[in-house]
């Protein structure tokens, strides 16, 4: 019988055959924190008793969610892991440097890996083949401890692509009709494999748009093959020779199959308050909104900023409608400025923030007001997520944000292109 | 497992109680600061919860209890206020995996047979949970031994304190 490819990375991993149910001790390649769950973590290591991380050059500490720090309590939480860094030779990233889903991307995801992050989105690195899954604080800090983890080999949902996205039409709207179709708890402790010959097309960008989100159904991880574009991605970060192909055999036993015609989509947003709360763009175009953000490791990549530059292009922000656009990376925000994005963007009213997580969880740079909706093409829609319970929050695409941001209300971007 | 028997009263939740109601984004300041935090716990689901919340008492919930942020400040800022237990219907994967790695036990049965406000008696060991308002006897569903291990430890790092490695 065949292997999906959670059974194979875990079966490699952990050098025993296994299948689905099993629960297995594996090697851990990466470990990583961020800033609001990066204390706890540091702590809860700490206590066990240990002294030093079993890898080091294999666990990263990123300041991203309060950065640069807006309170004096999260700068000293950043100084905590500053100097635990310093002290335990873990890499570093600095505010400003980027969102942590976006630099394991972009530097140190590679299939057949696995990847062990204190944050829930985790599963974006699922995009290259790498079975990537967030934990809470104990468990990252011993897998930080043990350079190991133990893990339930998921069952597999197969996701099977066919056809083509229409213009103005995202990888965002895919996914948000995906978990519309199976619930917020349709995946849980489950693997979703996206295969077929559409997925095949998808670039990197749109995986990861689409991995990211696999949690948002309660999948464990979301995983594409590791193909072509996987290998130019690799190649064009410098990291090439870190491709290996990886494929789930023909006669994987899957628990469950979707068919998804991506010709037949059309642009989604998850109402409030929950990101199963799907409905086409046209069932709610005409809500008014007072602030649109484009960003997050979701959708704040430079495929992201090129699709809403093109439609901000020469335009303007609607005048009671705020636009904040963070771009995901520092990589990403240079490589926008260099083609001309950023400028589009800015003169059409946005204010840019730097690199990192931004508005999306209701710390800063973006908090809502009282009865306010905002427009976001972050992950998360929940009450309060915003910092706000008495706020609302619609998903959805660069494309829907953008078109949003100059009507002011909700617009369907097929008619603002 | 320090206590086997537990006993306290059901606070019942909905379904999809998010790690954003039961601990919101906007405490992240708070996160080095946990009896402050805790003092917020579930304050956008039922305002009146860590206020009324004893020592011991249970919370009941529909469905995917614990979706969202891997923040284990979630199941620890529970435990904080009282709880002994959580039944749910079903529970977030990471949600999970955290309460019970913070010694905290969380039990999936058909919550709908429990009212708020009932007198509850669980038993750790068979999984059995007896509502004594109501008579009614609920069984909850097996976890992995190893999950219950370190539940029986009192959460994943005094388990791996005593035994400096997983053991399946």
């Amino acid at each position: 019988m065949g292997k999906t490819l959670a059974e194979k990375i875990l079966g490699d991993k952990s050098k025993t055959k296994v299948r689905a149910g099993d629960i297995v001790i594996a090697k851990v390649d990466l470990t990583f924190v961020q800033d609001t769950t990066g204390p706890l973590t540091i702590r809860q290591f700490k206590e066990s008793g240990f002294q030093t991380p079993a890898n080091p050059e294999k666990a990263i500490i990123f300041l991203d969610h309060a950065a640069p720090s807006p309170s004096q309590e999260l700068s000293n939480d950043h100084l905590f892991l500053r100097r635990f860094a310093k002290e335990s030779g873990c890499l570093f990233s600095e505010i400003g440097s980027g969102i942590c889903h976006q630099l394991v991307a972009e530097a140190f995801a590679s299939p057949g890996d696995i990847i062990i992050g204190s944050d829930s989105h985790t599963t974006t690195a699922g995009a290259l083949g790498a079975f990537a899954t967030g934990m809470g604080s104990s468990d990252v800090a011993i897998a930080l401890a043990l350079g190991k983890t133990w893990l339930r080999v998921p069952e597999s949902i197969k996701v099977k692509l066919s056809g083509s996205l229409p213009k103005g039409v995202c990888a965002k709207d895919l996914i948000v009709y995906l978990i519309g179709k199976i619930g917020a708890d349709g995946a849980t402790y489950k693997a979703l494999e996206f295969t077929g010959e559409a997925a095949a097309k998808l670039t990197m960008s749109q995986r990861l748009t689409i991995t990211n989100m696999a949690v948002e159904a309660g999948a464990k991880v979301g995983l594409f093959p590791s193909d072509e574009i996987t290998q130019s991605y690799l190649k064009a970060q410098g990291r090439g020779d870190k491709y290996k192909p990886l494929h789930p055999d023909a006669d994987a036993k899957y628990e469950n199959a979707i068919s998804i015609n991506l010709s037949q989509l059309e642009p989604m947003v998850s109402m409030p308050h929950a990101v199963d709360n799907a409905a086409t763009v046209q069932g709610v175009k005409g809500t008014k909104v007072q602030q649109v953000f484009i960003g997050t490791c979701t959708n704040g990549r430079l495929e992201d900023l090129a699709t809403a530059a093109s439609i901000l292009d020469g335009k303007k922000t609607h005048p009671d409608t705020r636009l904040i656009v963070a771009p995901a990376s520092r990589q990403v925000l240079l490589a926008a400025i260099k083609a001309n994005y950023i400028q589009s963007l800015i003169a059409a009213g946005a204010a840019i923030m730097p690199p990192g997580c931004a508005a999306c969880l209701g710390l800063h740079q973006g908090v809502l007001g009282d009865g306010e909706v905002c427009l976001s093409t972050a992950n998360r829609n929940f009450k309060g997520r915003m910092g706000n319970p008495e706020a609302s929050i619609y998903l959805a695409s660069p494309a829907t944000a953008a078109a949003t941001a100059v009507t002011g209300e909700i617009t369907d971007p097929r008619e603002a292109m | 497992m320090a206590n086997r028997f537990l006993k306290g009263r059901a606070f019942k939740f909905g379904d999809n109680i998010s790690t954003d109601l039961i601990i919101p984004g906007r405490f992240s300041h708070l996160r080095s600061n946990l009896p402050e935090l805790a003092k917020h716990v579930l304050e956008d689901a039922d305002p009146g919860f860590a206020a009324g919340v004893k020592r011991g008492d249970f919370i009941v919930a529909g469905r995917n209890f614990g979706l969202g942020s891997s923040r284990e400040h979630a199941p620890l800022v529970i435990k904080m206020s009282g709880v002994s237990a959580v039944l749910t219907k079903s529970a977030a994967r990471i949600f999970f995996r955290n309460a019970i790695n913070q010694g905290l036990p969380v039990l999936i049965c058909d919550t709908d047979k429990i009212d708020d406000g009932d007198e509850l008696e669980l038993d750790l060991t068979s999984g059995t949970i007896t509502d004594l308002t109501s008579g009614v006897q609920l069984t909850s569903g097996k976890m992995p031994k190893v999950m219950l291990s370190i539940l029986g430890e009192g959460g994943l790092i005094p388990y791996i304190k005593k035994y400096k490695d997983f053991r399946l």
